[in-house]
């Protein structure tokens, strides 16, 4: 009962500072939190990437293994993303099997990087119908402070380009040995995450804005700024119009965010 | 190209079930179907069946969840062992999980669910034949199931996608589309204002494609709420005659 009177209370105080123009971290209403992304932070990952989105924070790993391929797909690499929400990361999470909200951010990441087919999967046969690489993306929040879906899509891609193969010997991966060659990466897909509070849209919704929206929008994008990938979320609504905005406006959100890819 | 993708997906502009590019699949809904229930919906669209049943509000177990406020409400999306072409094995899997959550948020928008605080609404969608479009077919019915059992709701909610393929924008991906096609934009709609409830897409579409998309899709959620409608009507009919 507490709780939910005080969320009730924080909307009011955040809604009311929205009505006046302000936002709770003082930002304006389509400007990111400071963005800060670092690669190769992990030597046992084959890629990796670290991810400061405000207070946010998320290492997201790339691993390879090899394996068989998909009986539908018997010439191509399969790729396969996992999120986990550690209770280190928030209060609010919880052990234990993976909740809804863990398996929705681990489906919309995957959405853009497999939508986008910005991994050359194709590539990553090693023997048509019996042996491929299968390329591991692991989400790891370290510190939740809102929105997820893009701290983790940029993560990934950025891991993903930085990912280099390990040797292979006889259909068997030496961990130890890291080659030159990159895995094959054609695309930058990017995730762009507005919200909706009361009549307000805000880009990149921080915790306390994300505990008490109506709605979110997040929108994927490839180079061409193209879109790629969708997810509406919250229990609120958007008018068509909104939505149609958002899309348009969240392009150019994409190509900032994707500048501060290295490399 | 991959196995089993077809030349061309448009013929002498027809579709490959033979349906124009602004056409839905026959849509038939029935409401009241189930004696359990409380509400209850079947829909058969294309070669979609898919049966949605509504609980409540009724004590909420466990009771920890139980909200002051309002009643919680719950979606459980489940797709039938022998729905799909390759046995589905039982139970949730992770898109299940994602669909219960987003037809969860959709029907949040319109159930008054401060009318019963302590108690929870179950909604249990069951695929029990899939082409396409489950998620939309179970939004659909599920609202019909929640209007069936005298929920209060400030609208139904109907649910459509449209998509692209072979280049062209189309209403309502049957199998064949959304396996090979180039995109699939789930939309759900609160009529009466013209809101968006949900919203999903995947694939590739530019700016003018995905308005024209969404455009579209909104037309075919209009078209599935008469249906919604008229079921509900037939069911009340029924019910006064009987």
């Amino acid at each position: 009962m507490n709780q939910d009177i005080i969320a009730d209370i924080r909307k009011d105080h955040v809604e009311r500072l929205l009505d006046e123009g302000r936002r709770v971290d003082g930002r304006g209403f389509d400007e990111y939190r400071k963005v800060s992304v670092e690669v190769g932070v992990n030597e046992r990952a084959e890629g990796s990437a670290l991810v400061t989105l405000g207070r946010t924070r998320v290492m997201v790993g790339v691993k390879l293994a090899v394996g068989m391929p998909f009986p539908d797909m018997p010439d191509s690499g399969v790729l396969t993303t996992n999120a986990e929400l550690i209770p280190l990361a928030s209060p609010t999470f919880e052990r234990g099997p993976p909740d809804e909200d863990t398996v929705e951010l681990a489906r919309v990441v995957d959405r853009a990087i497999r939508e986008s087919g910005c991994i050359e999967l194709e590539k990553l046969c090693i023997e048509e119908g019996e042996l491929v690489w299968i390329v591991f993306i692991d989400l790891h929040p370290l510190d939740y402070d809102g929105n997820l879906f893009d701290a983790c899509t940029l993560g990934a891609i950025a891991a993903l380009k930085n990912t280099y193969m390990p040797k292979l010997e006889d259909g068997k991966v030496d961990y130890k040995t890291r080659t030159e060659e990159k895995l094959p990466v054609r695309d930058t897909p990017v995730e762009v995450t507005y919200c909706k509070i009361g009549r307000h849209i805000l880009l990149d919704p921080c915790l306390e804005e994300e505990e008490v929206l109506d709605a979110r929008l997040t929108v994927g994008y490839n180079e061409k700024g193209e879109i790629v990938a969708m997810q509406k979320g919250g229990s609120g609504t958007f008018t068509k119009e909104e939505i149609v905005d958002i899309v348009r406006k969240g392009r150019e959100k994409a190509e900032f965010l994707r500048q501060h890819i290295p490399g | 190209m991959k196995a089993g993708e077809p030349e061309e997906f448009i013929v002498d502009g027809r579709r490959l079930d033979g349906r124009r590019m602004d056409e839905l699949r026959p849509l038939k809904i029935e409401a009241g179907v189930l004696k359990r229930a409380d509400g209850s919906a079947y829909v058969e669209w294309g070669g979609n069946k898919v049966l949605a049943a509504c609980y409540g509000p009724k004590e909420i177990h466990p009771r920890h969840e139980a909200n002051p406020k309002r009643a919680v409400l719950r979606t459980y999306y489940s797709m039938a062992p022998f729905s799909v072409y390759e046995r589905k094995r039982p139970g949730p899997d992770r898109r299940s999980m994602e669909i219960s959550k987003v037809t969860r948020q959709a029907l949040e928008s319109v159930v008054f669910t401060h009318l019963y605080p302590m108690t929870a609404i179950d909604v249990f969608i069951e695929i029990l034949q899939a082409q396409a479009g489950t998620r939309c077919a179970g939004i659909t019915a599920a609202s019909v199931a929640l209007a069936d059992a005298g929920i209060p709701m400030r609208d139904l909610v109907p649910a459509c996608a449209a998509g692209k393929v072979g280049g062209h924008i189309v209403l309502d991906l049957f199998d064949v589309e959304d396996n090979y096609g180039e995109a699939d934009l789930p939309v759900a709609i609160v009529p009466r204002t013209g809101e968006i409830c949900l919203m999903q897409m995947d694939g590739n579409l530019t700016q003018e494609e995905f308005e024209q998309a969404f455009e579209l899709a909104i037309k075919g959620c209009m078209q599935v709420y008469e249906k919604q409608k008229e079921a509900l009507r037939k069911a009340y009919e029924k019910r006064s005659e009987e």
